[in-house]
């Protein structure tokens, strides 16, 4: 059915074009011969085609364009009036005889663009004339086209300022008059359009329709271009006209397309003068027009001429741009009440958009539109709708790209507001744009207060909303953002440590409600940045003279040492081992000894207690291990105390390498590298030779249970641990001792049942090799060498 | 020019009017479709001119005198060969006698009275045996045509003709507008129709022809819509309003407003308008 309908309107149009080409062919010779009786009635008869009703708009437009041609050669003729001897204005006379009123109005404009070309008439009066016989065409394509072929002509004919017809007084009235009138016309006949037909066809009619906008809409591109129309005529005639028609015709498809067009086609400074007028409009348009895409369109526009030049804003002041349209968005909002959460949230986007760019120094606007928002959102549950808040986010993330500092956004107190009525999924990802903002524009949050309102913005990601089951959660996702939570804790910073210790009191106070799942992640960073103050403050020791200054070390201390404490109900002890030696080390150069000592005591505890795991058990003890020896804040009694228990639990552990390990680990803490540091050679031999001794236990317990004894590696090992002291000078450790180890690694390797390992093997005769580089290095280092074989 | 079998054919015949060579002169369509140059004249003109007979080469003519008659003429075609003079002049130019060689006569009918204006219709004919063309002053009073008319919750429409007297070469202006419209139109077109009667009472005859068919508008207004019509007469054969000459006939001329819907019924509204000739200005 509907291919034999496009196959019949393919032949339609086939027969049409021929009827055209053969009556073209007799005008031709009419014209060649000057016959103007014979090209009359040709033309009319080519004409004529275009009266057929079947048809698409389409199609009828490549009739059109071909009969178009052949009346600009017809024109031409006209003009000659040598050719065919009859004045214009008898021609205009004689054209008007053809029957059909189609053919005679094709012919009369085209008539009346050489008669107002001969300039024998005012240009007013024969336009006024055309434009009023074609009401005769009622069709509303063919009236369409006929009006456009009319638009066509006079195009360059108008009685503009400065055109060579401008008539005498006020003739851009007439031209305008004349345009105005036309587009009065097509857009009726173009709205007229719709009713035509079968409802089946609709979806069909409406597509087609809005195929024919542009001939309606270049009327209103005429005006634009007529030189006369400044902007007093604009506000007074032709906007409240064009208006009249736009909200008088109540067709969605005109009225958005018409008032896209003439935000498009007017300079923005007539928009920035008439916003009035053209704002008034929207809120009688037709409740399913997209008002909001055609406020927003408005909204670009106006913002880029305002950032085209600084001159204009003061402009954009004086007619309180800002004011009126946000009034005009309220009441088209009020006015159009089906329209959809999304489409009133879409405008007040537009309208934030606009703000920041025209107004970027009032964050009252800002906040105001923001407000705007709230109202409309409140009372309502939070948004279900995907797009709605889509543009919430929108909305959010514009001040936040505007400002890059979201120390700006911090101060609108509508901003959480309108953060409220998301879910919470999108209240993180909003939250997550908040945090990304920070990062990238390295933004210092520096006051507590501003942390108090940043972490209530946030509060979606520092602890579970209402109804967020947590399995819900992607465990990547969820780590990112804790991540970025920790990110941000470091971008919180004053330079007043008082105001610092109040900002890591009100992070402390958020985090901690975050529960199990979120504390690993965001106690170390908390953690760290008040290690960071202690440090800062322990660098300029003398100011803090103050005594009633809070933000002491000590002070800090107690707040950290209440922090880690909070990881046990995670529980995650080796984290907060890690973070308690930390702590102590800070102490240790704060010069507290009792707190360090506290922090060991808790990381001990932590050992003891909670630290099951042998693996975690190694790799807390060399923790515990490394940090201990860099303390010298204890005194002899608390560090005895210490490496005691470090040593003891070195020797305690499961494995026996792993004791071995670290067994000669320990030795490191008798021995302190540095001017002041402790240096016990005595107790580092026992350590080296205690490992020793473990070393040969593993080795016969290997024999014992696989049949072959172990790699060599952890003789190596020791061995290196006593070329070290040995180097260090420690007194205790001899050119002897160092060459019995050497024997003894060596007949182990000989030891047939041995398992044999290239690593280790390696290991070793690189160590020979050191040993000998040393020796020939001669000095002081190889005499002490020299002995060694 | 045109003096129909009055003269035998033993001599050539024929007449010149003493301003022939200024006078106007206009085409006339003949019975057998053929259109001849006659010249014009009006009302109240003097007719004067010369006739001349000249016999065939060296033959006489007899005549029982020679005489020049101007007739006014009405022809019924039903009733051909039969002719009503009304209006009958003589003039004796000779006594009876014997012509041998060419001789001219002068004659003049001064201010004759020729009422009727010559009319070629469907069904009659009015001829002088000269060709005559009366004008008439322009009308003083000329009122138009206004009128409001319709189908009841159907159609409404006012229609405006500027006047109700044209003259030939006239220009009808007017409009129409629409007040209801519930029908879906297709086309809307004004008719010229001449409506000629002939005979008297019993056998009355009447004829109507269109003459011109002209479209006003394409497709189907709405409420409000006012269409503008401008009619030129000048490319029509009209003829002026002719009424009861001579208790033969008539010739009646009527504006046919004609809209035609989509299902191409067609709805009418006929006024008549008086239609006079109007001195030229040339």
């Amino acid at each position: 059915m509907i291919s034999d309908a496009i196959e019949d309107e393919e032949k339609w149009l086939a027969e049409g074009i021929a009827g055209i080409q053969h009556n073209a062919f007799y005008m031709h010779r009419a014209l060649d011969s000057n016959n103007l009786r014979e090209a009359l009635k040709y033309s009319a008869q080519l004409l004529s085609e275009l009266r057929t009703s079947r048809l698409s708009p389409h199609k009828y437009y490549d009739l059109y364009m071909r009969a178009f041609d052949e009346l600009r050669r017809l024109e031409m003729f006209f003009k000659d009036e040598d050719k065919h001897g009859c004045s214009v204005v008898d021609l205009y006379e004689l054209v008007q005889h053809a029957g059909n009123i189609l053919p005679r109005l094709y012919l009369l404009c085209t008539v009346g663009s050489v008669y107002i070309k001969s300039k024998e008439a005012p240009a007013k009066d024969v336009l006024k004339d055309l434009v009023e016989m074609c009401r005769g065409v009622q069709h509303p394509l063919r009236g369409l086209f006929l009006r456009s072929y009319l638009a066509q002509v006079s195009r360059d004919k108008l009685p503009d300022i400065g055109s060579e017809y401008e008539g005498d007084g006020d003739t851009v009235n007439d031209a305008v008059e004349f345009v105005l009138q036309n587009f009065a016309e097509m857009n009726k006949l173009w709205v007229r359009m719709q009713h035509q037909g079968p409802i089946m066809v609709k979806d069909k009619l409406e597509k087609e329709r809005n195929e024919l906008r542009d001939l309606v809409g270049k009327n209103l591109h005429v005006l634009s271009q007529i030189e006369g129309v400044d902007l007093e005529m604009y506000k007074d005639t032709v906007l409240p006209r064009v208006l009249e028609q736009v909200v008088n015709c109540k067709d969605e498809l005109a009225q958005y397309y018409l008032m896209d067009c003439i935000i498009q086609v007017f300079p923005d400074e007539y928009h920035l003068q008439t916003l009035e007028i053209l704002l008034g409009a929207c809120p009688q348009l037709q409740p399913t027009v997209d008002v909001k895409t055609v406020l927003s369109q408005l909204m670009e526009r106006l913002s880029n001429y305002a950032a085209s030049s600084p001159e204009v804003l003061p402009e954009f002041l004086h007619v309180e741009a800002f004011t009126k349209l946000s009034s005009a968005i309220g009441k088209v909002i009020a006015a159009q009440v089906d329209m959809p959460i999304v489409g009133a949230i879409t405008l007040y986007v537009s309208l934030l958009t606009f703000t920041l760019r025209v107004h970027p120094d009032r964050l009252d606007y800002v906040d105001q539109v923001l407000g705007a928002c709230v109202k409309k959102l409140s009372g309502k549950a939070k948004l279900e709708d995907s797009k709605a808040t889509k543009q919430v986010v929108a909305l959010l993330s514009a001040p936040l790209e505007k400002y890059s500092d979201i120390v700006t956004a911090l101060t609108l107190s509508n901003y959480p507001r309108v953060m409220d009525h998301l879910d919470n999924g999108t209240n993180k990802i909003m939250a997550m744009v908040i945090i990304q903002s920070i990062m990238k524009n390295n933004t210092r949050v520096s006051t507590a207060e501003k942390v108090e309102v940043l972490f209530e913005l946030i509060k979606g990601l520092i602890k579970d909303l209402d109804g967020t089951p947590m399995h819900e959660l992607d465990e990547e996702d969820f780590k990112e953002e804790q991540n970025s939570v920790a990110r941000l804790i470091h971008m919180l910073y004053n330079d007043d440590p008082e105001e610092m210790l109040k900002i890591i009191c009100t992070v402390r106070k958020h985090i901690m409600t975050g529960g199990s799942t979120r504390l690993p992640f965001t106690v170390p960073p908390l953690v760290f940045s008040a290690l960071q103050l202690v440090r800062r403050l322990q660098g300029q020791d003398g100011d803090v003279a103050g005594e009633e200054d809070p933000a002491t070390p000590k002070k800090i201390f107690q707040l950290l040492n209440q922090t880690i404490e909070s990881l046990s109900s995670v529980p995650s002890p080796e984290l907060a081992l890690r973070l308690y030696l930390q702590c102590a080390e800070a102490a240790n150069d704060c010069d507290v000894e009792p707190v360090a000592y506290e922090f060991f005591t808790q990381a001990f505890v932590l050992y003891e207690e909670e630290v099951a795991d042998s693996k975690a058990q190694v790799t807390a003890i060399h923790l515990i291990i490394g940090t201990l020896q860099k303390m010298n804040v204890f005194g002899v009694e608390n560090r005895d105390t210490l490496t005691h228990k470090a040593t003891g639990y070195s020797a305690k552990l499961l494995k026996k390498p792993d004791q071995c390990r670290a067994v000669y680990a320990c030795s490191h803490l008798f021995w302190v590298d540095d001017q002041d540091g402790i240096k016990d050679g005595e107790r580092v031999l026992l350590c080296l030779k205690r490992s020793l001794r473990i070393a040969n236990a593993a080795q016969q317990m290997a024999n014992v249970t696989r049949g072959s004894s172990g790699p060599v590696t952890l003789f190596v090992e020791i061995l290196n641990k006593y070329l070290y002291f040995f180097e260090k000078g420690n007194p205790q450790v001899t050119s002897a001792a160092i060459q019995g180890l050497v024997e003894l690694i060596r007949t182990e390797m000989q030891n047939d049942t041995r398992t044999t390992d290239p690593a280790s093997d390696a290991f070793f005769a690189s160590t020979l090799r050191y040993i000998e580089f040393q020796k020939q290095k001669g000095g002081a280092m190889g005499e002490k060498y020299d002995p060694i074989k | 020019n045109y003096i129909i079998g009055a003269f035998k054919p033993a001599c050539n015949i024929s007449i010149t009017f003493s301003d022939g060579k200024t006078r106007k002169q206009v085409p006339l369509k003949k019975e057998n479709g053929k259109t001849v140059m006659v010249p014009l004249f009006q009302s109240q003109e003097n007719i004067a001119g010369k006739i001349s007979v000249e016999p065939v080469q060296g033959k006489k003519v007899e005549h029982n005198g020679i005489k020049i008659e101007l007739l006014g003429q009405i022809e019924m075609y039903f009733d051909r060969g039969n002719f009503y003079d009304f209006t009958s002049l003589v003039r004796e130019l000779d006594v009876p006698g014997e012509i041998y060689e060419r001789k001219t006569y002068p004659f003049e009918f001064s201010t004759v009275e020729m009422p009727y204006e010559t009319y070629n219709g469907v069904n009659v004919r009015l001829r002088y045996v000269l060709k005559v063309r009366n004008y008439t002053p322009p009308p003083s009073i000329n009122t138009s045509i206004k009128m409001e008319v319709g189908i009841e919750d159907c159609l409404h429409i006012e229609f405006e003709y500027n006047k109700s007297k044209y003259h030939l070469k006239d220009v009808i202006i007017g409009k129409i507008y629409f007040l209801l419209v519930r029908i879906k139109i297709k086309n809307m077109d004004l008719e010229i129709r001449r409506r000629e009667s002939t005979g008297s009472g019993a056998n009355t005859h009447v004829e109507t022809e269109t003459l011109a068919k002209f479209e006003l508008m394409d497709g189907a207004p709405v409420r409000g819509e006012s269409i503008p019509i401008r009619l030129f007469l000048s490319p029509y054969e009209l003829t002026p309003t002719h009424r009861n000459i001579n208790n033969k006939f008539s010739v009646k001329y009527y504006l046919n407003l004609v809209l035609v819907d989509e299902e191409d019924r067609r709805y009418f509204k006929q006024q008549e308008v008086t239609i006079y000739r109007l001195a030229d200005t040339s």
